[in-house]
C-alpha cells in the first residue's frame, strides 16, 4: 500500500459512512458558528423540529457585522442589531457557547482567531464553519473548510456532512525568505503563480523548508489565503511548534488527554512514498513584498514590478479581464507599483490581526506619523490580542503614530459594519480580498502584507519595505 | 426542495470571468435573517448607478434577457465568500441552470442545495454559446437532466454530472433526513469519543 498524505489520515480517521454512488459521510469535531451564515440554518432546524446534534462542539462568536468603535450601547443598524440579537437568541435555544459583545466578551473576536487562540482547534480535527477562510486552521494540520447555510444546518442536525474527497494539491516552498518579506507575500505569491483558480477542487499541503520555519501565526496567515486560490482547504502538518501552541490553551486537552493527543498529532505528517494529485514548488528567496492590483487576489505583483500592461496578454479573455480591472481601480498600465498613493490604511482581518501581525506594525510605526490625508486603523482579531497588545502598550504607539485603534471584529475586510471605503477611496489593506467593492462601493482595494500597509500608511504610497529599518525595540 | 428536471428558457449572457460572490451578493444585502428576499439585489453595484438609477450599461439589464432562467457566464464562477446568499439571490432573480467553464467548489455546492444546476461546458463550447446568443435576440435553450442534455438553435450537446447530485436535484431531495437515516453509524462513531479520541471534546465550556 502506497503511503498516505496528511489529508488521507484525516480524512479517513473521520469516515462514518460510505456507499457507492453517493458522497462519504464525514463526521465534524469542532463547528464554529458566526451571525451572518447561520440564522437561516437555526430557522431550518425549528421548521423541522430538530436539535443540535453536539452544542458540546459547536462555538459560536459575533464578528462579520459588530461595529468596531464604543460598543457599550445598542448598536444603531436595526438590520444588524436583528441579525446579531438572532445569534444571541439561537445559541440560548440550542445551547451554544456564544462569544458575543455582551455575553462572553472577553472571548470575542473574528472566528478564524478565536478558535485557535481558545485551543479549540487541534490538528487532526475536521473543522467547519459558514465562512470560506476557514481554512485558516489548516495551520494545525486540522481539515478545516467553509460551508455554505444549508450544510451549516446539516453539520447543527447531524454533526457529518456529505463531502466527495476531494484531490490532494502539493505547494512547496523552498529556501529561506528576504528580510521584509512575510508570510502573506509567500501566499500571494503563491496565489499570482497559481491563479485564483488553480487549486480548484484540491485541498493544499504546504510545505518545504520556507513553510516549516513560519510561526504558527504566519502558517494561519499562509492556509488562510488558501480559499483565494480556489483550494476547499489548506493545510500544514503539525510539528513541535504546533504542539507548544496549542498546549495550555483554555480549550486544549489536559493532563493525560494531551499526552494521548500528542500521541496521535505525531502522526498526522505525510508519508515520505506518499503520492499527490499536483504538486508545484516555489522559491522562497525570490518573493519580494506582494502588492495586489487589480480585482481578484491573484492579480499581483511585486512592489519593485509594475502595473501590467492588457496590451501583452494574448488572450483575449484574460485581456478583457485586466481591462476591466485597471478601469475599476483607476490605475493606467506600465505605472511603477510605488508611485500608487493610498488615501486609507486597514489592518486587520482574519489574515492578518494577531500579536505577531501588530508587534511588526508596531516596530515599524514607533516614533513616525501618519502621512497627511491618510486614514489608518488597526482593528485587533479578538479581544484576547486587544488586551494584550494593549498590556504592551501598542495601542499607545499606533495612536501617537495616528492610528485609529478599534474593538475587534471582520471589519473593514468586507465593510459589512459602518467601516467601509467611500467611492474612489483607494486602500493598502491586510485583508484577503480585493474584490469590486468587498471593502466599500466603488473602494479599491491592494492587498499587502502588515508592514507594507504600515509603511504605505506613514509614506502615503507603496513602498519597498525591504529598504526600511524595522526596529526591534518593542 | 423543489425538483429539477427539465429547464427551458431565455439565456442571458453575461461575459466575465472570476465572477466572485461578492458581485453575485453584495455584503449590505447580507444582514438579512431569512433565505428569501435577495433576488432584487443581484449584481446590486453593477446593476444600479450610484444614484440608483439602472445602469444600462450592464448586460443583464438589456430587456432582450428578461425573463431568462438560464445563466451563462465565463471562468470561475462564485469564487470567494461562501455565503449561500448568492445562490439564494440567482434563484430568486429566475435562474434556474447556469452554464460555465468552471465554478468555485463552496459556490458550486451551494447550489445543488437550492435547486439550483451548474453545468460545466468547454471553453469553446462556452465561446460558441456567447456567440450565438448575441447573435440570436431571445435566443433559448432547453435543459434535460435526466437525458443529461442540453439544445437550443445550433447547439446539442450533452454534460458531465455526478450521478449523487442530479439524483438530488432530480428528486429535490432533502439531505438532512437522508443522513438521519445514518443515525446509528453516527452514534457508533461517536463512541470513539469516550475511547481514544476524549482530547476532541473540550473538557468544559462557557455556559450557552
Amino acid at each position: 500500500m502506497a503511503g498516505r498524505t496528511l489529508f488521507d489520515k484525516i480524512w479517513e480517521s473521520h469516515l462514518v459512512h460510505e456507499e457507492e454512488g453517493k458522497p462519504s459521510l464525514l463526521y465534524i469535531d469542532l463547528h464554529l458558528v458566526h451571525e451572518v451564515t447561520s440564522p437561516q440554518a437555526f430557522e431550518g432546524l425549528r421548521i423541522t423540529g430538530r436539535e443540535v446534534r453536539r452544542p458540546d462542539l459547536t462555538f459560536a462568536t459575533m464578528d462579520h457585522n459588530v461595529p468596531t468603535t464604543d460598543r457599550s450601547g445598542p448598536i444603531s443598524d436595526p438590520i444588524s442589531a436583528k441579525q446579531i440579537e438572532a445569534l444571541r437568541q439561537n445559541c440560548k435555544d440550542f445551547g451554544i457557547t456564544l462569544f458575543g459583545i455582551k455575553i462572553n466578551n472577553h472571548s470575542q473576536g473574528i472566528v478564524h482567531v478565536i478558535g485557535p487562540e481558545l485551543g479549540l482547534t487541534k490538528p487532526g480535527m475536521t473543522i467547519v464553519c459558514g465562512d470560506s477562510h476557514t481554512s485558516t486552521h489548516g495551520a494545525f494540520g486540522a481539515l478545516a473548510f467553509g460551508i455554505g447555510t444549508s450544510e451549516v444546518e446539516h453539520v447543527l442536525a447531524t454533526q457529518c456532512l456529505r463531502q466527495n474527497r476531494p484531490k490532494v494539491f502539493e505547494i512547496r516552498v523552498e529556501g529561506e525568505r528576504q528580510y521584509g518579506v512575510t508570510a502573506k507575500d509567500i501566499i500571494l505569491g503563491i496565489i499570482g503563480h497559481i491563479g485564483t483558480a488553480g487549486a480548484t477542487g484540491t485541498v493544499v499541503e504546504y510545505r518545504g523548508e520556507a513553510i516549516e520555519a513560519l510561526s504558527m501565526e504566519e502558517r494561519m496567515t499562509v492556509c488562510n489565503m488558501s480559499i483565494e486560490g480556489g483550494a476547499r482547504a489548506g493545510m500544514i502538518a503539525p510539528d513541535q511548534k504546533t504542539f507548544e501552541y496549542v498546549k495550555g490553551r483554555q480549550y486544549a486537552p489536559k493532563d493525560l488527554n494531551y499526552a494521548k493527543a500528542l500521541e496521535h498529532w505525531k502522526t498526522l505528517h505525510t508519508d515520505p512514498d506518499a503520492i499527490f494529485d499536483k504538486s508545484v514548488t516555489l522559491d522562497a528567496c525570490k518573493i519580494a513584498p506582494q502588492v495586489s492590483w487589480g480585482t481578484n487576489p491573484g492579480m499581483v505583483t511585486d512592489v519593485t514590478s509594475k502595473v501590467p500592461d492588457p496590451g501583452d496578454c494574448e488572450d483575449p479573455d484574460e485581456r478583457k479581464s485586466i481591462e476591466q480591472a485597471l478601469e475599476y481601480m483607476d490605475l493606467k498600465a506600465n505605472t511603477p507599483i510605488t508611485d500608487i498613493s493610498v488615501d486609507r490604511v486597514f489592518i486587520g482581518s482574519c489574515t492578518n490581526s494577531r500579536m505577531e501581525d501588530l508587534l511588526a506594525v508596531a516596530r515599524l510605526v514607533k516614533g513616525r506619523k501618519v502621512a497627511d490625508g491618510v486614514n489608518a486603523m488597526v482593528v485587533p482579531g479578538s479581544q484576547i490580542v486587544k488586551r494584550k497588545a494593549e498590556e504592551m502598550d501598542l495601542h499607545r504607539v499606533f495612536t501617537e503614530a495616528g492610528f485609529e485603534w478599534r474593538e475587534s471584529g471582520c471589519s473593514m475586510c468586507l465593510g459589512m459594519n459602518p467601516d467601509i471605503l467611500a467611492p474612489g477611496e483607494r486602500c493598502a489593506s491586510t485583508s484577503n480580498r480585493n474584490f469590486e467593492g468587498r471593502q466599500g462601493k466603488g473602494g479599491r482595494t491592494h492587498l499587502v502584507s502588515p508592514i507594507m500597509a504600515a509603511a504605505a500608511a506613514l509614506t502615503g504610497h507603496f513602498v519597498d519595505v525591504r529598504d526600511w529599518e524595522i526596529g526591534k525595540g518593542i | 426542495m423543489e425538483k429539477l428536471k427539465r429547464i427551458a428558457g431565455k439565456v442571458a449572457a453575461l461575459d466575465r470571468m472570476n465572477v466572485d460572490t461578492d458581485q453575485i451578493i453584495p455584503k449590505q444585502f447580507l444582514k438579512r435573517i431569512e433565505r428569501t428576499g435577495f433576488g432584487e439585489f443581484l449584481f446590486f453595484d453593477w446593476k444600479y448607478n450610484d444614484d440608483g438609477t439602472l445602469n444600462e450599461d450592464f448586460e443583464l439589464n438589456r430587456t432582450r434577457y428578461a425573463g431568462a432562467c438560464v445563466l451563462l457566464t465565463r471562468d470561475n464562477f462564485g469564487s470567494g465568500s461562501s455565503r449561500e446568499h448568492a445562490p439564494w439571490a440567482i434563484r430568486e432573480a429566475g435562474f434556474r441552470v447556469i452554464l460555465a467553464p468552471s465554478f468555485a467548489d463552496i459556490f458550486y455546492n451551494n447550489c445543488f442545495k437550492n435547486s439550483i444546476l451548474p453545468i460545466v461546458i468547454s471553453k469553446d463550447r462556452t465561446d460558441e454559446l456567447f456567440r450565438l446568443v448575441r447573435e440570436n435576440e431571445g435566443y433559448s435553450l432547453e435543459v434535460d437532466l435526466a437525458e443529461k442534455s442540453v439544445s437550443g438553435k445550433g447547439v446539442e450537446f450533452s454534460f458531465e454530472i455526478d450521478d449523487f447530485k442530479r439524483k438530488v436535484l432530480l428528486e429535490g431531495l432533502d439531505d438532512i433526513s437522508q443522513t438521519l437515516e445514518l443515525v446509528d453509524s453516527i452514534e457508533k462513531y461517536e463512541k470513539l469519543f469516550t475511547d481514544e479520541r476524549q482530547w476532541v471534546v473540550p473538557d468544559e465550556r462557557e455556559k450557552p
